[in-house]
C-alpha cells in the first residue's frame, strides 16, 4: 500500500525534495547557531548531520521543520509543502502517555481530522514495519526505551512522508539496543524509499547508516565537508565489520577532530 | 563475532536456597506490611476512642464537658433526623460549590492559556479572592447578597476554586515542549492542541487540584455558615454545631462535629478514588511497582 509505493529510483535520476539556500540562523542574544547552510536533500536520500554538540544540528532541523524561520536565506520545498511531507523523531520518544501505541500513531492522522478506523490499516502497517503489531494496544510506559522509540518512528512514517528528520534518536538507548534499530531503520528504509536527514554525534553510527555524510563544526555552526558512503543499500553486519567501513570512519573522525579547537581536544 | 562465556545457572551453585530464603523472607515482610497498613491504624484509632472513654469514665467528667463516645453516638442517633438534614444541606453548598469551582477554575485555566491578556487581567483578582482570608469576606457578601444560599455557595466556591485554577493552569502549560513542537509540524489547530495534548497534560495536575479542593468546599460552606448565623429550618450542621453551643449541649455539638469529619473523609476518599482511576493505566502516581 501507501507505504511502499515509493519506489528507491538510482542514482542521479533522484528528484530533489527540498534545497536549503545559504541559510543563517543567528538567536536573539547574538549566537551564530548556522552559517551559510546551503542543502539539497534528493528522494531517498539518507544524509547524516554529524558533529559535536552546539554546533547547529536540531537547529538545522528545526529549521526544516519549519519551528522557525531562518534568519537569511530560504528552505524550499519542491513543488511545495504538504501537510504531511514531513515525520519527526525527537531524541526521546515523545509519545502521549495517556493514549496507547496505536492512538499515539494515529496523531498526525487524528490531527487531519481522520477517525481511526478510516486508517486503522495503515497505523498496523506502520507497526508492523517497526515490529510492534502486537503492542498496538500497550501503553508506552509498558514499552523499553528501544519500543518506545520504535512507536516514534512508526508515527513518523505512517503518513507516508516525503522527508524524516531524525535528531539523535538513538543516543539515549544503549549499545546493543541502537545497533539493533540501526539494522532495522535500514531495512525500513530499504522497504519505504524513505527520504531521511539523521542528526548524529557518532561517527560509527553516521557511516553505517547515511549515504551522505555532512560534517559540521561550531561557533559558528556550519558544514565544514560533505563525504560520500559508496556503499550500496542493504547494509548489515557485512558492511559494518568491511575495511571499507574502516577507512570512511576513520576519514570522517579524522574530518571531525579537524574541527575541534585545540582546547576542546581532550 | 561471537563470544560465549560459560555461565553456570545460579542454582546449580549451590547458593540458590539462601536466594529463596531471602526472597521468602522479604515477601512475608512485603505482606505483613501489607495487613498493617490497614490493622495499624485501625488498633490505633479504637484505642484512642476507647481511652477517650476511659477518660471521661474515670474522671467524672459531666457530659455537657466532654462527652464519651458512646453518648455521641447515642445523640447522632437520637437527634438523627434533624441532624442529617442539616447534613444534606451542607452538602447540597459543599458540592455546588465544588461543581461550580471546577468549572469556573477550568474554564477560567483555558482562558488564561488561551489569551495572556486574560491571564493578566484576571490573575489578580483570583489570588486576591485567594489570600484574603473568607472569613473576613464573608460578612460582606451576606451583605450584599440577599439569597442566602447563594451567598454560602458563594463563600465555598470562593475557598475552593483557586487551588482548581491554579493546578490546571500549570498543567496546561506543562505539557511536552518535543509534543508541542509535533503539533507545530502537524499544524495542529488551536482547539486540537488543547483537545488532544493540555487538557490530557493537564489532567493529574487537576485532580490534584480537585482532592484539595473538594475538602476546602466543605470548610468554605461550614464557615460560610458560622458567619451567616441565620438559624431554622435549612439550616447545615454549622449552624447546628453553633445552636448546639449556645444551649450548652456539648454532645449534639459533637455529634455535628463528627458528621463534619465524616464528610470531609468521604469527600477525600471520593475524590483520591477518581483520581486513581483516571490516572491508573497510564500516570506515574497511580502505577504500582514491582
Ligand atoms: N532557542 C535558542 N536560543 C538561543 N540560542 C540557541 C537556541 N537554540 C540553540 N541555541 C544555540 O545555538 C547553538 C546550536 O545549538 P543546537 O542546534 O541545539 O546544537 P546541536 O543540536 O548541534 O547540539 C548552540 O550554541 C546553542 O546554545
Ligand atoms: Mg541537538
Amino acid at each position: 500500500m501507501t507505504v511502499h509505493d515509493r519506489a528507491v529510483l538510482p542514482l542521479g535520476a533522484r528528484r530533489p525534495v527540498l534545497r536549503i539556500n545559504e541559510v543563517d540562523k543567528t538567536f536573539n542574544g547574538g549566537v551564530v547557531a548556522l552559517r551559510r547552510l546551503s542543502l539539497t536533500v534528493n528522494e531517498g536520500d539518507f544524509i547524516s548531520l554529524l558533529g559535536p554538540s552546539g554546533c547547529g544540528k536540531s537547529t538545522a532541523l528545526r529549521l526544516i521543520a519549519g519551528l522557525m524561520r531562518p534568519t537569511v536565506g530560504r528552505i524550499v520545498w519542491e513543488g511545495g509543502q504538504g501537510s504531511d511531507d514531513l515525520g519527526v523523531v525527537f531524541q526521546e520518544p515523545t509519545l502521549m502517555p495517556w493514549n496507547t501505541v496505536a492512538k499515539n500513531v494515529w496523531l498526525p492522522f487524528r490531527l487531519r481530522g481522520q477517525s481511526f478506523a478510516s486508517v486503522k490499516d495503515r497505523i498496523m502497517e506502520a507497526l508492523a514495519l517497526v515490529g510492534l503489531e502486537k503492542f498496538a494496544d500497550s501503553y508506552p510506559r509498558e514499552l523499553s526505551g528501544g519500543m518506545k522509540m520504535r512507536v516514534s518512528i512508526a508515527r513518523a512514517l505512517v503518513t507516508n512522508p516525503r522527508l524524516i528528520l531524525m535528531d539523535e534518536p538513538f543516543a539515549a538507548l544503549d549499545e546493543i539496543t541502537r545497533q539493533k534499530l540501526n539494522d532495522d531503520l535500514l531495512s525500513l528504509k530499504a522497504r519505504t524509499g524513505a527520504t531521511v536527514i539523521f542528526v548524529t554525534h557518532s561517527v560509527f553510527e553516521s557511516v553505517f547508516l547515511s549515504d551522505r555524510i555532512l560534517v559540521m563544526a561550531a561557533r559558528p555552526g556550519r558544514i565544514i565537508k560533505e563525504i560520500e558512503v559508496d556503499a550500496g543499500y542493504p547494509r548489515g553486519i557485512d558492511w559494518r565489520t568491511s575495511p571499507e567501513y574502516a577507512a570512511v570512519a576513520r576519514a570522517t573522525s579524522e574530518t571531525l577532530t579537524s574541527t575541534l579547537a585545540p582546547d576542546e581536544v581532550h | 563475532m561471537s563470544v560465549t562465556h560459560n555461565t553456570t545457572p545460579r542454582d546449580q551453585q549451590g547458593s540458590g536456597p539462601i536466594f529463596d530464603e531471602e526472597e521468602e523472607r522479604y515477601a512475608r515482610a512485603q505482606r505483613i506490611e501489607a495487613i498493617a497498613r490497614w490493622v495499624v491504624p485501625i488498633v490505633v484509632l479504637a484505642l484512642s476512642i476507647w481511652l477517650w472513654d476511659r477518660v471521661v469514665v474515670w474522671n467524672e467528667i459531666p457530659h455537657y464537658v466532654l462527652p464519651g463516645p458512646g453518648l455521641v453516638l447515642s445523640t447522632l442517633y437520637e437527634d438523627r433526623v434533624t441532624l442529617f438534614a442539616s447534613l444534606l444541606v451542607t452538602l447540597q453548598i459543599t458540592f455546588m460549590a465544588l461543581a461550580v469551582a471546577i468549572i469556573g477554575g477550568v474554564g477560567l485555566a483555558v482562558l488564561f492559556t488561551q489569551s495572556k491578556f486574560a491571564e493578566m487581567s484576571f490573575s489578580p483578582f483570583a489570588v486576591i479572592l485567594q489570600v484574603t482570608p473568607i472569613v473576613s469576606i464573608a460578612p460582606l457578601i451576606f451583605i450584599y447578597v440577599e439569597n442566602r444560599l447563594v451567598g454560602l455557595l458563594l463563600c465555598a466556591w470562593i475557598v475552593a476554586f483557586f487551588p482548581i485554577l491554579a493546578n490546571t493552569t500549570l498543567g496546561l502549560k506543562s505539557a511536552d515542549h518535543n509534543l508541542r513542537d509535533l503539533m507545530n509540524i502537524y499544524k495542529a489547530s488551536r482547539w486540537q492542541r488543547l483537545r488532544f495534548l493540555q487538557l490530557p497534560s493537564a489532567l493529574p495536575y487537576f485532580l490534584g487540584g480537585l482532592r484539595i479542593a473538594g475538602g476546602l468546599a466543605l470548610i468554605g460552606a461550614v464557615v460560610a455558615e458560622y458567619v451567616a448565623g441565620t438559624g431554622g429550618i435549612g439550616s447545615g450542621l454549622a449552624f447546628r454545631i453553633l445552636e448546639a453551643g449556645y444551649r450548652l449541649n456539648i454532645p449534639r455539638m459533637f455529634a455535628a462535629l463528627l458528621l463534619i469529619a465524616l464528610t470531609g473523609i468521604v469527600i477525600f476518599a471520593t475524590t483520591s478514588l477518581i483520581s486513581h482511576f483516571a490516572l491508573r493505566k497510564w500516570h506515574e502516581s497511580a502505577i504500582k511497582r514491582e
